[in-house]
């Protein structure tokens, strides 16, 4: 096995690591810089839990090798609060109880936050198609929506 | 493992030839790096083409496009003029996965990686789309549909890389639509995939056509007998009718966990005929040349 | 225990009802919060199990000679490293056998041997290089198959339970339950009409995004830790000592935060091989599951097989309600029948009614509780029966259930007569809500079910403990899996009468506080939250205590007043208030710390109902179903906050819409799982639903101090049937198979074309 030197920007961060050429991001985030919010969920793309930005698009840092983050810039959910503000995706997913255990929560705020910058303005149905790709089991998604579109009308006003 | 990153088509080629153990080709990676977790394969290589520039590119070639291999589903729904020409074959890709999925992947990959139900195929094949591969005897052109040869294998040789697709010119009034089948509303791979694409004359009779469909054998079909149900038609109910039957008939499926035979074999002609209907009215709506290019 | 219930409805609550934001919740958002994956520890091992590939095989020889040589493994453990310690108790062998295969392999994923290595791609070669003789054996994993005479026999000790005479050969059948009250037989022949039917539904799984996942750490003098993610950490702890032949106090367990469990985290999998491989090792040792062992090898639910059979007269009473189910809970004993039996006809007030329980073992995952287990299979079959009948008797289905709704007073189908219910106010109020009666298009069809679940009490254990700052440390044993740190909060702030943000909740670690039983049956915010509230009523006489020493007075003549000791009338003395940071501040001096406690088995838990209306709209050329509209309607008792009690409700409306509609496990011939993911283990995304409306019923439970009942389960009991209805009308066909997916719907609308 071959070690791969790499060299990226981790919300905003540079950071340099030394990963094995099979492993993929979500494990180099999670069991080598201590960044445990992307969750591993199903290991297979499947459930989003991993969701991180690579170059401002939303992946599955599962499906994503340690090695091909060279020279990218990578967003997680540490880097979404600015130092003590919440974003205000995160400030109304508290006021809306859009979460129950949690644990989908940083990939669906991570999908959520990549959804308003590239449509800032949503359809209830094009968050929904939107966050289609992060598995909720707990909330039945109800209002996670509601927080999603509330954080959206108040992010356009701002 | 080992991890190259080639800056060239023929670095990438040789890398390919030379290996003796078991080499894939990394784009998207939303295939390679789930066979990878649940075991299937053990790479001994794998080379990442994303640093090929060519391969991240849609370019206009011809009168038609030419899409890298490496272009992701997402860049193709955000190219207007690739979406205006071409609606069916960028709803198709913009429907594998979600949309981090979309985010990586590519319908090089999706073709490459040979399965019979893959999305982005059949509305490739309706489109009368090219593979472009680059090799070690040097390049060569064939139809998509001579890609996948069986579920998992490709007809490409030992150093074969596919660099781009290709799509034709498109003579105006014409437009294509791709459907699919799947039990929730995304996420799911397709139990049937239909791709339909038409070209309709002044008064609006089907001058030309194709109709291909996925997931209902070992590999995407082209059914010459559905795209004879629509030619010389204004694809009316008749049509429509001889279309689904052609359709229907043409589905040689199989009973597994995302669908029954006779199910797959009545949802195939279904899907055709909405899909036709679609691709008529976008037909009829493009009326002037839709040529390629950035 | 005194309870004042005759104050529930007019007590104006200051907080209880509101909706403050949840005390772990920034970390949440952040992303800082620790889940079971999320610990590490110095030298850690990566733990990895080895599984059978056979749904049945006899373990003949296992050799693990190579895998011990290879370069960086600790550990590698067997059946040889888990003696039998279980003293004769059944339950516990089983628990035994299922996290390690003994003489057989009894499904596929079945445990059979685990490494401890340097790394995971070690523990994955070390698992390459164990040897084991397998010798297959025919399998079986039908529920009905496994009944038959001649199928393959897991255990040679098992002889039904429950029947007479008792057989002598064994066989996959474990034991029968019998409830129920009256003749059936004569109820029958008193009916007009009668409906009997057959349904069959497909194991499911929780589906908790979050796999199981531990980090165990055994030190040399056999003192251990384990960071666990469970419902139940003192049943983890118990349990894994026991297997291990450790002393309970010894072994101190932690819950990290849980990313889902719904049941399916109330018993362990991996926990005793984490502790046996890291006593092996002498190192911490992690395991976490793949999404693929998560299915194969943790504890789904059970499929099923029911016979339904209601007689009805043509003015719509019910004469009889007869049921038979057969549920099949994987390789041990212990499906959900007896539950499922319980609840089938619950919702009805009946003369004569019997339900027939079969618990069968057949070669799968052994069944955990998913969310009142054994009650939504039931519900499914009953509710459609009942859809049936009502059509037949010319009444609309909220009708003919209000007809013949059990009430107080009435003998339930599974033995107690009820108190105060609400399952006519949740009927009642469906038929007034605007989901009733709005429009339908095209392919759209209405349906409706009732469901119920009986919640529970257990024992329970809660410390409080108030800082010298006036503010509370609330202790709790029992870990939150939906907000429930929130809710004792508000609890506690409720009766000491002080701002919900001066208390601060925590799980506490199984060292710190006396047991508690698991997060389960809805007993939370009902057991938790009584023994918080008997908690901070204890510490309210201590502070009054001191207040009363403060003062110089007696006790008794101090009362205690939003957050304030007063004295009780103006012959006590004319003493200015004191608050509980003024009591608190002094503590030292009046006699050392101030705290309150209790520990007792709570019981006087409220049953609950709920209604749910469903619009769904059927594609008649795919069978393709969408769900247009959805409400639940539902009696909490007492809401304490709103909003989780909301999400309770429609989390488990969906986890329902998902099991009705898409959702199973799909088995090969060879015995093996089909879907051990998410791709085609198909659970509902965000664009397969609409919002979910909630109408929150209160009908106090006189059995706690607030009136609340559990909510956590009722909820995912009535969407099967809900559903089941709505297609029925929508279509046109009724399916009596679970799940109702497409393929199934468009060839029963082919069924009928034909037969038109």
């Amino acid at each position: 096995m071959s070690n791969i030197h790499v060299r990226t920007k981790i919300n905003g961060d540079v950071v340099e690591y030394v990963c094995e050429a099979d492993e993929t991001l979500l494990d180099v985030l999670r069991n080598r810089l201590g960044l445990t919010g992307a969750k591993e969920g199903c290991g297979t793309g499947d459930c989003g839990a991993c969701s991180v930005t690579i170059d401002g698009r939303l992946t599955c840092s599962c499906l994503v090798l340690g090695a091909e983050a060279d020279g990218s810039e990578i967003g997680t959910i540490e880097g979404m609060a600015n130092g003590e503000q919440l974003h205000p995706l995160q400030r109304k997913f508290l006021e809306h109880a859009a979460l129950q255990c949690g644990i989908c929560t940083p990939g669906i705020l991570v999908a959520a936050k990549a959804l308003l910058e590239h449509n800032p303005k949503p359809t209830e149905t094009e968050v929904r198609f939107g966050l289609a790709g992060n598995l909720c089991r707990c909330t039945g998604y109800d209002k996670i929506v509601r927080a999603v579109m509330d954080a959206a009308q108040e992010m356009r006003r701002a | 493992m080992r991890y190259e990153r080639p800056t060239t088509m023929k670095q990438a080629s040789v890398l390919l030839t030379r290996e003796k153990g078991s080499a894939f080709v990394l784009a998207g990676g939303t295939d390679l790096l789930v066979r990878m977790r649940t075991g299937f394969v053990e790479p001994d290589l794998v080379i990442d083409i994303k640093r090929i520039p060519a391969t991240r590119e849609i370019t206009s070639a011809a009168g038609g496009f030419k899409i890298g291999a490496a272009v992701t589903g997402a860049e193709l729904g955000e190219h207007a003029k690739l979406k205006k020409a071409w609606p069916g074959v960028v709803e198709a890709a913009n429907l594998i996965g979600s949309k981090q999925v979309q985010g990586r992947c590519t319908m090089t990959g999706n073709l490459c990686n040979a399965s019979p139900a893959a999305d982005s195929v059949p509305a490739l094949v309706a489109a009368g789309a090219k593979a472009v591969i680059v090799g070690p005897n040097g390049k060569r052109t064939i139809p998509v549909e001579q890609v996948p040869v069986a579920p998992g294998k490709t007809s490409l040789k030992k150093g074969e890389i596919i660099e781009s697709i290709v799509l034709p010119q498109r003579p105006p009034r014409s437009g294509d639509a791709y459907l699919r089948f799947i039990p929730r509303t995304e996420m799911d791979i397709a139990v049937v995939g239909v791709g339909v694409s038409v070209t309709l004359d002044a008064k609006g009779v089907c001058t030309d056509a194709r109709v291909s469909l996925g997931a209902v054998a070992p590999t995407v079909l082209l059914v010459p007998e559905a795209a004879k149900a629509l030619i010389g038609t204004k694809i009316d109910k008749a049509a429509l009718d001889a279309l689904a039957k052609a359709c229907s008939a043409a589905c040689r499926p199989i009973d597994d966990k995302r669908g029954t035979r006779e199910y797959r074999i009545k949802v195939a002609g279904v899907l055709a005929r909405r899909a036709a209907q679609i691709a008529r009215k976008r037909a009829a709506g493009n009326a002037r040349d839709r040529a390629g290019g950035k | 225990m005194p309870l004042d219930s005759t104050q529930q409805n007019k007590r104006d609550f200051k907080v209880v009802g509101t909706r403050p934001l949840r005390p772990d919740g920034i970390d949440k958002v952040t992303g800082r919060a620790k889940f079971g994956a999320d610990a590490t520890a110095p030298g850690m091992l990566v733990g990895r199990i080895l599984r059978s590939p056979h749904a049945h095989a006899r373990i003949k020889k296992i050799d693990t000679s190579k895998a011990e040589k290879l370069a960086g493994v600790k550990a590698v453990v067997t059946r040889a490293d888990f003696p039998d310690k279980t003293d004769g108790d059944a339950a516990l062998y089983d628990v035994l056998y299922n996290i390690m295969a003994r003489d057989k392999a009894l499904y596929e994923g079945h445990a059979v041997a685990a490494v401890a290595a340097v790394d995971a791609r070690t523990a994955r070669d070390a698992l390459k290089l164990i040897k084991i003789d397998y010798e297959v054996l025919p399998h079986v994993t039908d529920v009905d198959a496994a009944m038959k005479p001649g199928a393959p026999v897991l255990h040679n000790t098992i002889f039904t339970d429950g029947v007479e005479p008792k057989p002598k050969k064994p066989s996959n059948i474990v034991r029968r339950y019998e409830f129920g009250h009256g003749d059936v037989e004569a109820g029958f022949k008193k009916a007009d009409i009668i409906v009997e039917r057959t349904f069959k539904t497909e194991a499911t799984h929780q589906g908790y995004i979050e796999p199981h996942a531990c980090l165990a750490n055994v030190g040399p003098d056999g003192q251990g830790e384990l960071w666990v993610c469970t419902q139940g950490h003192f049943m983890v702890r118990d349990t894994c000592a026991r297997l291990l032949g450790m002393d309970i106090s010894k072994l101190r367990v932690t819950a990290s935060e849980i990313g889902g469990g719904f049941g399916g985290k109330t018993t362990v999998f991996i926990e005793p091989v984490a502790l046996a491989l890291s006593r092996k090792a002498n190192r911490p040792v992690k395991v976490v599951m793949s999404r693929d062992e998560v299915f194969k090898a943790s504890g789904p639910t059970a499929s099923t097989s029911i016979d339904v059979k209601i007689g009805v007269t043509k003015a719509g009473r019910i004469t009889a309600a007869d049921a038979t189910l057969r549920y099949q809970g994987g390789a041990f004993a212990g499906s959900p029948v007896e539950f499922g039996a319980m609840s089938t006809f619950a919702c009805y007030d009946l003369e004569n009614v019997r339900a027939i329980g079969y618990d069968v073992v057949t070669n799968r995952p052994k069944q955990a509780a998913y969310r009142a287990p054994g009650a939504p299979m039931a519900a499914f079959a009953v509710e459609s029966v009942i859809e049936e009948l009502a059509h037949k008797v010319g009444m609309t289905g909220i009708d003919f259930r209000i007809k013949n709704a059990a009430r107080e007073g009435t003998k339930s189908s599974y033995g107690p007569t009820y108190g105060p219910i609400g399952l006519l106010p949740t009927l009642e109020r469906a038929k007034q809500h605007p989901h009733f009666q709005a429009p339908l298009g095209p392919n759209q069809g209405r349906g409706m079910a009732c469901g119920f679940w009986f919640n529970f009490g257990g024992q329970t254990c809660v410390s409080l403990n108030v800082n010298i700052d006036g503010t509370v440390a609330l202790s709790v044993g029992t870990p939150d899996i939906g907000g429930s740190r929130a809710s004792m909060c508000l609890m506690a702030a409720e009766e000491l009468g002080i701002p919900y943000d001066k208390v601060r909740a925590i799980v506490a670690d199984t060292s710190s506080l006396g047991y508690n039983d698991v997060t389960d049956g809805s007993r939370t915010t009902f057991a938790t939250g009584m023994a918080t509230i008997l908690a901070a009523r204890d510490a309210i006489k201590k502070l009054t205590a001191r207040a009363a020493q403060i003062w110089g007075i007696e006790p008794d003549a101090v009362t205690w007043e939003k957050g304030y000791a007063k004295p009780a009338g103006a012959n006590a003395g004319n003493f200015p208030p004191l608050s509980i940071a003024e009591i608190a501040a002094q503590a030292g001096a009046t006699g050392g710390p101030i705290a309150g406690h209790h520990e007792y088995s709570a019981d006087g838990a409220g049953v609950s109902f709920a209604t749910h209306i469903c619009d769904a709209e059927v594609d008649p050329e795919t069978g393709a179903t969408k769900i247009v509209r959805y409400t639940v309607l539902q009696d909490a008792g007492k809401a304490v906050h709103p909003s989780y009690v909301e999400g309770q409700f429609q989390g488990g409306a969906v986890q329902g819409i998902g099991w009705a509609l898409n959702e199973e496990y799909i088995y090969g011939k060879d015995g093996r799982l089909q879907n051990a993911g998410f791709l085609d283990y198909r659970i509902p995304v965000c664009s397969d639903l609409p919002m979910i409306d909630t109408v929150i019923l209160e009908i106090p439970n006189p059995g706690h101090p607030y009136g609340v009942r559990g909510v956590g389960e009722t909820s995912i009991v009535p969407p099967l049937a809900t559903i089941a209805n709505a297609v029925s009308a929508a279509a046109g066909v009724r399916l009596t198979s679970l799940p109702m997916s497409p393929p199934k719907i468009l060839a029963a609308l082919d069924r009928k074309a034909a037969a038109e």
